[in-house]
C-alpha cells in the first residue's frame, strides 16, 4: 500500500461505501448533541417517522443557552430555558444520555468529550458545533456539521463526505516563557488567512507539538476552524494514552490494551506526501493579540493597530476602515494601549485547567484594576472541582475576577453573559466576529495568561513583565 | 421526504461586495435560541439592517433577489445551518461567492440552495452585472451562469448536482441506498475496532441523576 497520511489511514477505516471522486460514505462513531444545533434535527427525524439508529453513540449536553450564575431556578431568559428543556425532553425520548446541568459531568461539549474518554484516537467524530475540530487533539478525525447533518447522523449513523486534502503544519523550537500554544494559532491565522486551511484537514506535527500537553494540543485542533479547516489533528502518543487511561467511557481491561497497540501505530508513515506543508519557527514567537474582526486580524503585542492609508486595494481599505470604526480604534495605537472593560477567562478554547492555572499564577497576590469586570469561567464542571481543589477559585476572586460554573458564557452572545455596545473585552476565546460577545461588542482575543494581564493593567499588555 | 427542487434560475443578483462575512454576522448568536428553522429571514443581517441606509437586501431591485453575490469565505466561522435557512427565507436559492466557509458550503446543499465559488474575471464579470441589476441566469442541469451574451461554467459535484435537481434529502437517499452496507460496516467495526463501539451499560459510570430544577 502507497504510504498514507493520519488522516488518509483514519478516513479508510471508515469507509461504508466508496462512491468514488474522494466521496464516501463515512461510518461517525461518536455524535455530541447540544441544544442550539439539536432541536431542528431532532425534529426532522422525527417528522420523518425514523428512530436513533445507535443511541449509546451520542452524549448530549447543554452549554451555549446556559447561565454560568446558577442557583438552580428556572433561567430568566425563557428562550434559552425552552431550548436546554428541549434537549432534555429529545435526549429522554431518543434514549440518548443527557448530562445535566446540575452534574458533575456537565460542560462545554468540546472539553467533556475527552474528560469522559467519550473522544477516542482513531474514531470518527462530529457535533453540530464547529469547534468539534477540538478533538483531532486525539488523532481522530472530527469535525463540525449542520443541523441536517445532525439528523443524518441520528438515522444513519454515517455521513456523505468529500475526503479533504492535507496539510500538515510542522511547528518546531518549542515555546519561550510567556508565550502558549493560544499565541501560536494566532499567529499562524494570521500568516495564513482565515481561508488558509479551506479544504484541508491539518495535521499538526514537530518538537514543539510533541512538547504540548493534550490541553494545549485541543486549544491547539479547536482552532483549526479559525483557518478554515473543519479538521485539525495530533498523532496519538504517550500523553494521549495518559490522558485517556481509566476515563469513564474509556475501553477498559484487555481491550485497552488492543486499543493503545493500535493507536501508538497511528501516524502518518513517513514518506507521506501531504498536499500541502508548512513548517512554522515558534522559538522566539511573542505573545499574540487580536485588533480587529477576524482571527487573522492578529499581531504581535508589541504591534500598532494597522492604517487602512497602507492598503491599496479599495475593497479592502474601505473594509479595514469599516473594522476600526466598528472596534472604536484608531490607527498607529498601539495594541498595549488599548483599555479594556471586560476580561473573560474560559470557552473551549482555553476554559480547561491548565488554562485557569496559568492565567491564576499571573492573578496570584494581585487584584484586578479599578473597574475591570472579569469573569473566569472554568470549561467544565469537573475543571471547576479540580480548580476548587488547588485554591484557584480563591486566587481569581482575591484577585476580582467572578468565578463562575461551566458554560460557553461569554464566547456567544447567546446566554446571560455578553459584551454590550462599545465594550471592549480581552478575551480568551475564538471569535472577534462583529457581535460575538454581544451586539457592537468588541473582542481581542489573547491567551489566558494575556487576559490575566489585561485584568491587571486595565488595558492590553504584555504578559511576560508580570512573569 | 423531498426539499424544494433547483433547476433554473432567473434573477437579479444581490452584490453583497465584502469579504470573510461569517456566519455570526449572517444569523447573529441570540437567535439562535429560536427553536425553529423557517421564518428566520427576518434575522437576517440583523445588526446589518434598519440604520440609516437600508440593507442591500432590502432595496428594490434587489429585495426580490433569488441570487446574492459576495466575496471571499462567505458564511465562515460558526457551523450554525440557521445562515442557510435565513437566507433561503429571504428568498436566495443560490449564492455567487470567489470561496466560502466549508460548513456552510455543505449547508447550503441540504437546504435546496447551490453555492458557486467563482474567481478571476469570470466574478468580475459577475459582480458588474449585480451591480447593474441586470437579470442573471442559473442553468443547473447545464451548470452554466448566464449573462445578457456571456456564460460562464461552474463547477459541481456530481451527487449533489443530482440531489438539488431531484430535491432529494440526504437521509432517504443514505437510507435507501446503504442501508446494508451501512450494518455491514458496523459488523466489521465490532471484529476489528471493537473498542470503538460503546456498551450502554458503560454508561452507567456517568451518572446522569436529574435536574434539581
Ligand atoms: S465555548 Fe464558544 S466556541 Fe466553544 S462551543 Fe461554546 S460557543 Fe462554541
Amino acid at each position: 500500500m502507497s504510504p498514507r497520511t493520519l488522516y488518509q489511514k483514519i478516513w479508510d477505516r471508515h469507509v461504508v461505501t466508496d462512491y468514488g471522486n474522494d466521496e464516501a460514505l463515512l461510518y461517525v462513531d461518536r455524535h455530541l448533541v447540544q441544544e442550539v444545533s439539536s432541536p431542528q434535527a431532532f425534529a426532522t427525524i422525527e417528522k420523518q417517522g425514523r428512530k436513533v439508529r445507535r443511541p449509546e453513540a451520542h452524549v448530549a449536553v447543554a452549554d451555549h443557552a446556559v447561565p454560568t450564575k446558577r442557583d438552580g431556578r428556572r433561567f430568566a431568559d425563557e428562550l434559552a430555558q425552552a431550548q436546554v428543556d428541549r434537549l432534555k425532553q429529545n435526549a429522554k425520548r431518543h434514549d440518548i444520555t443527557y448530562l445535566p446541568m446540575e452534574g458533575d459531568r456537565h460542560g462545554i461539549v468540546h472539553v467533556i468529550g475527552p474528560e469522559l474518554g467519550f473522544t477516542l484516537p482513531g474514531s470518527v467524530l462530529v457535533c453540530g458545533d464547529s469547534h468539534t475540530s477540538t478533538h483531532g487533539a486525539f488523532g481522530c478525525i472530527a469535525f463540525g456539521i449542520g443541523a441536517s447533518e445532525c439528523a443524518t447522523v441520528f438515522a444513519a449513523q454515517s455521513l456523505r463526505q468529500r475526503r479533504q486534502k492535507t496539510m500538515r503544519v510542522n511547528l518546531e523550537g518549542g515555546l519561550p516563557d510567556g508565550v502558549t500554544v493560544k499565541d501560536v494559532i494566532l499567529a499562524l491565522i494570521a500568516k495564513i488567512g482565515t481561508g488558509g486551511g479551506v479544504g484541508y484537514a491539518i495535521e499538526y506535527a514537530g518538537s514543539t507539538v510533541r512538547g504540548l500537553s493534550m490541553e494545549s494540543r485541543m486549544t491547539l485542533c479547536n482552532m483549526s476552524i479559525e483557518a478554515g479547516s473543519r479538521v485539525g489533528m495530533v498523532a496519538p502518543d504517550e500523553k494521549t494514552i495518559a490522558y485517556l487511561k481509566d476515563r469513564p467511557l474509556a475501553p477498559k481491561a484487555e481491550l485497552w490494551d488492543a486499543a493503545v497497540a493500535d493507536w501508538m501505530s497511528l501516524r502518518s508513515d513517513e514518506d507521506a506526501v501531504f498536499d500541502h506543508e508548512i513548517t512554522f519557527d515558534t522559538s522566539a514567537l511573542v505573545p499574540q493579540v487580536s485588533w480587529g474582526t477576524t482571527p487573522e486580524h492578529t499581531l504581535p503585542i508589541d504591534g500598532v493597530v494597522p492604517d487602512p492609508a497602507d492598503i491599496r486595494d479599495d475593497g479592502k481599505r474601505e473594509k479595514m476602515h469599516r473594522t476600526l470604526d466598528y472596534m472604536g480604534l484608531t490607527p498607529g495605537t498601539r495594541l498595549s494601549a488599548i483599555a479594556v472593560d471586560t476580561v473573560f477567562i474560559g470557552s473551549c478554547t482555553n476554559g480547561r485547567i491548565e488554562d485557569l492555572r496559568a492565567a491564576a499564577k499571573v492573578l496570584a497576590g494581585r487584584k484586578a484594576a479599578p473597574g475591570i469586570r472579569a469573569i473566569a469561567v472554568p470549561g467544565s464542571a469537573t475543571v471547576k472541582a479540580i480548580a476548587e481543589a488547588e485554591g484557584l477559585d480563591r486566587v481569581f476572586r482575591e484577585a476580582g475576577f467572578e468565578w463562575r460554573d461551566a458554560g460557553c458564557s461569554m464566547c456567544v452572545g447567546m446566554n446571560d453573559d455578553r459584551l454590550s455596545k462599545g465594550e471592549r473585552s480581552a478575551s480568551t476565546s475564538n471569535r472577534n466576529f462583529e457581535g460575538r460577545q454581544g451586539i457592537g461588542g468588541r473582542t481581542h482575543l489573547m491567551s489566558p495568561q494575556m487576559a490575566a494581564a489585561a485584568a491587571l493593567a486595565g488595558h492590553i499588555t504584555d504578559v511576560r513583565k508580570y512573569l | 421526504m423531498t426539499m424544494e427542487k433547483l433547476i433554473e434560475l432567473k434573477s437579479v443578483a444581490a452584490p453583497l461586495m465584502e469579504d470573510a462575512i461569517d456566519t455570526d454576522v449572517i444569523f447573529p448568536a441570540r437567535f439562535l435560541l429560536l427553536l425553529e428553522r423557517d421564518g428566520l429571514g427576518r434575522y437576517a443581517f440583523n445588526e446589518r439592517r434598519g440604520g440609516s441606509e437600508p440593507f442591500i437586501l432590502d432595496q428594490p431591485p434587489y429585495d426580490k433577489a433569488q441570487i446574492l453575490v459576495t466575496g471571499e469565505t462567505f458564511g465562515t466561522g460558526s457551523s450554525r445551518e440557521q445562515a442557510v435557512w435565513a437566507l433561503a427565507d429571504l428568498g436566495i436559492r443560490c449564492v455567487i461567492a470567489r470561496s466560502f466557509g466549508e460548513i456552510f458550503y455543505s449547508n447550503c446543499f441540504k437546504n435546496g440552495v447551490l453555492p458557486i465559488r467563482l474567481r478571476g474575471d469570470e466574478m468580475a464579470h459577475i459582480e458588474t452585472a449585480a451591480e447593474a441589476g441586470e437579470e442573471i441566469t442559473i442553468d443547473l442541469p447545464a451548470q452554466e451562469i448566464r449573462v445578457a451574451d456571456t456564460t460562464i461554467a461552474f463547477d459541481l459535484d456530481a451527487n449533489r448536482k443530482r440531489a438539488l435537481m431531484a430535491g432529494l434529502d440526504e437521509i432517504c437517499t443514505i437510507l435507501s441506498d446503504d442501508a446494508d452496507a451501512i450494518a455491514a460496516y458496523e459488523k466489521r467495526r465490532a471484529s476489528e475496532t471493537p473498542w470503538l463501539v460503546l456498551a450502554p451499560e458503560q454508561f452507567g459510570q456517568i451518572k446522569t441523576e436529574e435536574d434539581a430544577a
